[in-house]
């Protein structure tokens, strides 16, 4: 209603503005800032795209290679030009090896991130690191023994202390698998071992593959590939295993809660900070020193009316799990929620933050404190953060943001009134405990068809789709055909934006899970965690695979990541695929410029690994795909496979 | 009316255009879906470079109605086919006189930057003989029919190709220097 009215006054300058921000996200609280920016003049992503139009073709099929200096050198995609680059490298061969250099920049991003993970652990476990504790001694216990350190006697920071040494020896591993490899169905270990690609130090694949693709080494595609799989291996079954896992033990296995979402939940009376990147390690802090009495006064003499914390990103799905944190958006809402001109300071770490935030922050009074030892950006005020004094240095981030307060120009702040509720926190241990204990309800409820199936939908937000637009249709559809979706990293905060999130959201769904949650009091989507969460989301499908004595392959389960942008991604539809799940792309991957290298993707990897990929843009065609892979194996288990 | 302009001192040889041009002329229209079509589309520019320049310039021929530059030359070495209109290079009577340059807008500013840099040693023969090549291959740049800019000015990320109002040709006013067509 409102909106029309506004509309309505509206010059046809203004029309054309408000066309152009419905098209380029589904979310209102967003168009609206998109709107605001527009009337600023203030420049975002999607005007930075623009800018990039036409996208360089060789770029977009794979096929320039740069991995000399005899180059660059790239092939006509037509056959009218260069056939081979000059060392005689092929385009199956440059397709393969460039993506098998975006499988370890993703693998090493996530498996840096365990790491540091790993090394506060050692430093709580020897008393180095004060601010941090053991938040939950059954997952350390349970943990030690799965690597077999004896825990009787020993007080908890020995086993824990034991237990990061263990960790730490994953990463630098020079002989053996990786011990998380242990947790998959039989079959599939089994599998891997014959394929040759069970992974090894989780370093060490990383590094072969830099290796691998310098001039020179590998030149057989399907080889390349086939080190591509172990490397995502060694981020899902490893690196990212490895940091949900301790982050758990540090910080608490995730619970279900409430919370709210979107740009909404900033606020208008306290002091607004936002945790963005992707680590818990410092927001954790962040999250306790706003409770702190002595800033909450301070705030109070700057005339506000408390400290509001919201997350974006991944940094904010850890807190949300854990605390119920609120979101305040998605990956390409991170500069929006600068525009709305209520945030204090923007605090980040690591990893899918944009560099234009610095020149962003600048146009208004937001602070761009930037946190990480490995990560510095433009215009940041840099507040390195080191464990030993974690709490110390979130104090001083608090206290920066609080004093920041008074400069907030009100002429200049617009906060959306959407803010949405959301049930948050479902680990795999809480899945379980919603379900009485087992699995078996869930299967039950499979086998009967009531749940058709289990959709894994993930990943990033991208420009080149309509913001949200693939996420919350495809998860919609999916749900509407009763297929139980499990989602982490944005597409879990793009589904909470869209009220996905709640008990409540059942409605949207079959009958079948429809009444599934409405006995179990559970939203029909279930957020389990930031995107190294994903590994979750594998230990769960192993727990299905083993209790029906079957491969994951056989599971009648289907992921996808219909607006993924980052390196991570590829990484995670590397071990998705390889450890037995069918997924769809909704952005089309820099592989199509050899035909052997897309064959095998989307095709060939099926004999392999039993699973491969599709690219479907169209959220409603990915869900169909995904539901047609769900029937098949639905058939092939014997169950009814009649929609 | 507008014609294609080549910019020379701005062509990074990235070979944008070229895909674009082949992608404009493909039965889908779109890169990815092109890339499977038979027979395979076909561009209708060329990046190459003048070896003693050093640069890389896009070259490309619409092959005029009444073609100016068959009209100067000198010595008949360009003659235009009166059926298909083709306009022919004869490399054995060039004398690389570049007049024909001086009536091609597309590569008049390719003329300019010689002039100004004195480097008389690169040849018109050698464009010319490029744009042969292009005629052999039975294609040849029709300003992207039906589109209203050409897809080679559109994905030329540093706009060496410009897409440019000109006066009647011939006796034509176009830009004195190249710099006069950034605007
Ligand atoms: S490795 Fe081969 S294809 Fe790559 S830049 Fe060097 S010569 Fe060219
Ligand atoms: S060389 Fe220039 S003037 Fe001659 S036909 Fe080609 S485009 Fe026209
Ligand atoms: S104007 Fe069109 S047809 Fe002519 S060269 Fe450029 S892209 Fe090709
Ligand atoms: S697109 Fe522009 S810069 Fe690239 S080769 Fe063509 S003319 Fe040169």
């Amino acid at each position: 209603m409102e909106q029309k009215e506004n509309e309505k006054s509206m010059d046809s300058d203004s029309e054309t503005m408000l066309k152009k921000v419905y098209e380029k996200s589904i979310d209102p609280a967003s168009q609206t800032i998109l709107l605001k920016a527009k009337q600023e003049g203030i420049e975002t992503a999607w005007d930075r795209y623009e800018k990039q139009l036409p996208q360089c073709s060789f770029g977009q099929l794979g096929v320039c290679c740069r991995n000399c200096n005899m180059g660059p050198c790239r092939i006509d995609p037509f056959g009218e030009g260069a056939e081979k680059g000059i060392c005689g490298a092929t385009a199956d061969i440059i397709v393969a090896r460039n993506l098998l250099r975006t499988i370890a920049a993703g693998a090493a991003a996530h498996s840096d991130h365990a790491r540091d993970a790993v090394l506060t652990f050692k430093k709580m476990s020897e008393g180095a690191a004060g601010s941090y504790a053991i938040k939950d001694e059954a997952k350390l216990l349970s943990l030690a023994s799965e690597y077999g350190i004896p825990t009787e006697g020993k007080n908890r920071e020995k086993v824990a202390s034991e237990l990061a040494d263990a960790l730490l020896l994953e990463f630098g591993k020079q002989t053996g698998s990786l011990l998380c490899t242990m947790r998959a169905p039989e079959p599939r270990l089994k599998l891997w071992t014959e394929l040759g690609i069970v992974p090894r130090g989780i370093d060490r694949e990383i590094v072969e593959c830099m290796h691998r693709t310098h001039m020179g080494v590998d030149n057989n595609a399907t080889h390349i590939l086939l080190q591509g799989l172990r490397t995502g291996l060694s981020d899902g079954w490893g690196g990212s295993m490895i940091a949900t896992d301790v982050q758990d033990i540090l910080f608490g296995t995730p619970q279900p809660r409430m919370s709210t979402v979107n740009l909404g939940v900033l606020s208008r009376d306290k002091v607004n900070v936002i945790v963005h990147g992707h680590e818990p390690i410092l927001s954790e802090m962040i999250v306790e020193a706003a409770e702190d009495t002595e800033l909450l006064k301070l705030a109070q003499e700057k005339g506000a009316a408390g400290i509001n914390i919201a997350g974006i990103c991944c940094t904010g799905n850890e807190t949300l799990m854990r605390h119920g944190t609120p979101i305040a958006g998605t990956f390409l809402q991170q500069e929006l929620a600068v525009i709305t001109g209520a945030v204090e300071a923007m605090v980040v770490d690591v990893q899918c933050v944009m560099p234009s935030l610095g020149e962003l922050s600048g146009c208004y009074h937001t602070k761009f404190i930037s946190t990480s030892p490995k990560a510095d950006f433009p215009n940041t005020v840099r507040m390195e953060f080191h464990e030993e004094k974690a709490y110390e240095t979130a104090k001083e981030i608090i206290r920066l943001a609080v004093e920041n307060f008074p400069f907030r120009n009100p002429e200049k702040v617009n906060i959306p009134a959407e803010k949405q509720e959301c049930m948050v926190g479902f680990s795999a241990e809480a899945i379980l405990n919603a379900l009485g204990g087992s699995p078996d309800p869930l299967i039950e409820a499979i086998k009967s068809g009531a749940v058709w199936g289990v959709g894994a939908v993930v990943g990033c937000n991208n420009v080149k789709i309509k913001h949200n637009y693939g996420h919350v249709n495809l998860v919609k559809e999916l749900i509407k055909n009763n297929v139980l979706v499990v989602t982490t990293g944005c597409n879990a905060i793009a589904c909470a934006e869209a009220g996905l999130l709640v008990p409540e959201a059942s409605e949207l769904a079959g009958e079948g899970l429809k009444a599934v949650c409405k006995a179990l009091g559970i939203p029909p989507v279930l957020h389990m965690g930031s995107c190294v969460d994903i590994s979750r989301i594998l230990v769960l499908s192993s727990v299905l695979a083993n209790r029906l004595g079957v491969d994951i392959s056989d599971l009648p389960v289907a992921g996808a990541a219909p607006e993924w942008m980052s390196e991570k991604a590829v990484s995670i539809g590397a071990y998705v695929v390889s450890s037995g799940v069918f997924t769809v792309l909704g952005t089309v991957p820099p592989v199509l410029g050899s035909q052997a290298v897309t064959a095998l993707l989307t095709r060939d990897l099926n004999n392999v690994v039993g699973a491969s990929f599709a690219v479907e843009p169209d959220p409603f065609k990915a869900a169909a795909l995904m539901l047609e892979h769900i029937d098949g194996k639905r058939k092939s288990l014997g169950l009814n496979s009649d929609r | 009316m507008k014609d294609l302009i080549i910019r020379p001192e701005r062509c990074l040889g990235c070979r944008s255009c070229e895909i674009a041009c082949a992608v404009a002329h493909s039965k889908s229209k779109s890169l990815f879906s092109a890339l499977g079509e038979q027979p395979a589309p076909k561009k209708r520019i060329y990046v190459d470079c003048l070896p003693n320049l050093e640069i890389s310039i896009p070259i490309t021929c619409r092959h005029c109605e009444d073609a100016p530059c068959v009209s100067v030359c000198p010595t008949k070495a360009l003659s235009q086919d009166e059926v298909t209109g083709i306009v022919s290079h004869n490399p054995d009577h060039c004398v690389d006189c570049w007049t024909c340059s001086m009536v091609c807008p597309r590569f008049l500013p390719l003329y300019q930057l010689i002039l100004n840099i004195g480097c008389w040693t690169s040849s018109m023969a050698y464009n010319r003989g490029v744009i042969s090549r292009q005629t052999d291959a039975g294609v040849k740049c029709d300003l992207c029919q039906g589109r209203d800019i050409p897809a080679c000015v559109e994905a030329c990320p540093t706009h060496a190709l410009v897409f440019y109002e000109l006066e009647e040709i011939p006796g034509t006013k176009i830009p004195e220097t190249t710099s006069e067509l950034t605007g």
